[in-house]
């Protein structure tokens, strides 16, 4: 196997190299799940293009109230961002459970997304923020909502010239929160049974006026389910509300039987969790 | 013949020039190229933690790291964690504690156990748990392991 290494510094270099690729072409990220896939001949490369020298790809930056975080920055640096933790802490849970401290120093948001596991930690957090991917290819940009990128376990949409630059979480409403939690029999080191992103907003009066609930590992891609949003939506995040959710969540639920837990034991879990991580949300909020 | 990228690299301090493929991990250039195996290859997927070393002042697994994405880097191995002859703390309480039986695991460990007293030079037990949880172990059931870091880290802040 003769595998060609690249390490563009601009964008344009990058997609131009993925598009005149004559072979198979793989993005090197943080790399901590394509190595492996090389290591254990899951792919086979003739190409690959590392995007961690083009600047723009490791910058976290303020944009419009909110923040652009590049795709390719390490899950260390996320989670050291002061402001980031502050306006998304349930984005920083996500990426705070991906693998361990090693990994997180090279594992970025970008690959987490692209490797298309459904079980990825930062991905329901993402989604349930409303974050828009910025994708840039021979073609163009386009922005594209995260929920729009995996169609199936190791598969996503983007063309095989494409490259997300950057993610954009919007500005923060008053009075919004968001969460992620995971169910794993371990407490490190380990992958979602079943993992909940929600983020919600209330109104002065503590009335939920929005909210996106994200489902992991429950199905072949990570969902964005709109029932349990409408659970949530127009109630104070009550119990009655909060049973309501239980029951979308397990009800939005397409789960596997795998060594991680049946299906059944999935639908109940999803229920549970997605009420832990509302009520969660809803403390945030609060604070807010 | 396959294509060889030109590596400039500084490992421990000392100045390295190598030629590598570029399926190649640092892990391997490190134990096959340049005969430093002081550092481990426990499970080679990045779940075990015993091939920790630092790149740049980044801790990571050695076997998730290409050697062409190091060329021009800073690597820390645990070959230069004592300074000649005189062992660190760290590594001089692991021994008077048993915090290494077999020892597969105790380089990344080590290697773990610094960079989290660079930045904390006082944690809490159950701060060390959650910092080495990326670093498994066969054999000493881990206790042993963290009263090493605790005493290393006493012994350091001078306590
Ligand atoms: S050998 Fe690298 S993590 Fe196990
Ligand atoms: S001492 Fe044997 S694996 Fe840790």
């Amino acid at each position: 196997m003769d595998v060609r290494y690249e390490a563009p510094e601009t964008l344009q270099a990058a997609v131009a190299l993925l598009a005149g690729a004559t072979g198979p072409a793989k993005i090197l990220a943080g790399g901590t799940d394509v190595i492996v896939q090389m290591e254990t001949d899951l792919i086979e490369p003739s190409l690959l293009v590392d995007i961690k020298k083009i600047p723009e790809l490791r910058q976290i930056a303020f944009e419009n109230g909110g923040f652009r975080i590049g795709a390719a920055v390490p899950g260390m640096d996320i989670m050291g961002h002061k402001a980031l933790a502050k306006a998304w802490p349930g984005v920083l849970d996500g990426v705070k459970l991906i693998g361990s401290i090693q990994v997180r120093g090279r594992a970025s948001i970008g690959g987490n997304l692209c490797n298309g596991s459904p079980a990825a930690d930062s991905v329901p957090p993402l989604i349930a923020a409303g974050a828009i991917a910025r994708i840039i290819g021979s073609k163009g940009t386009r922005e594209v909502p995260v929920e729009q990128i995996p169609v199936g376990p190791g598969k996503t949409s983007l063309a095989s010239d494409e490259i997300i630059a950057s993610f954009f979480l919007p500005a923060r409403a008053p009075h919004s929160g968001d969460a992620y939690q995971r169910f794993t029999p371990r407490t490190e080191m380990d992958i979602a049974v079943v993992g909940v992103g929600v983020n919600l907003t209330l109104d002065k009066g503590g009335t939920c006026t929005a909210a996106r609930v994200a489902l992991g590992a429950v199905a072949p891609t990570v969902l964005l389910s709109k029932e349990c949003a409408d659970a949530l939506i127009g109630s104070k995040v009550d119990d009655v509300a909060l049973e309501k959710l239980a029951a979308a969540a397990s009800a939005a639920c397409r789960p596997i039987d795998d060594k991680r837990g049946t299906k059944e034991y999935r639908i109940k879990v999803a229920g549970v969790l997605a009420k832990r991580t509302a009520q969660q949300a809803l403390e945030v909020a609060r604070k807010s | 013949m396959s294509k060889k990228y030109h590596i400039t690299t500084t490992v421990n301090g000392d100045d390295y020039e190598y030629l590598c493929e570029a399926q190649q991990t640092l892990l391997d250039v490190l134990r096959d190229e340049l005969m430093l195996a002081g550092t481990k290859e426990g499970c080679a997927t990045g779940d075990c933690g015993a091939c920790t070393v630092m790149v740049d002042g980044t801790m990571v697994c050695s076997c998730l790291v290409l050697a062409v994405e190091t060329d021009g880097a800073k690597v820390d191995t645990i070959e230069g964690m004592a300074n000649g002859n005189e062992l660190h703390p760290l590594q001089r309480k692991f021994l008077e504690l048993n915090g290494s039986q077999c020892g597969i695991c105790t380089p990344g460990i080590l290697i773990a156990a610094r960079a989290l007293l660079e930045r904390n030079p006082d944690p809490t037990e159950t701060e060390i748990r959650y910092w080495l949880a990326g670093n498994l172990c066969r054999c000493t059931g881990y206790d042993k392991i963290i009263r090493s870091v605790q005493a290393a880290a006493r012994e350091m802040r001078g306590a």
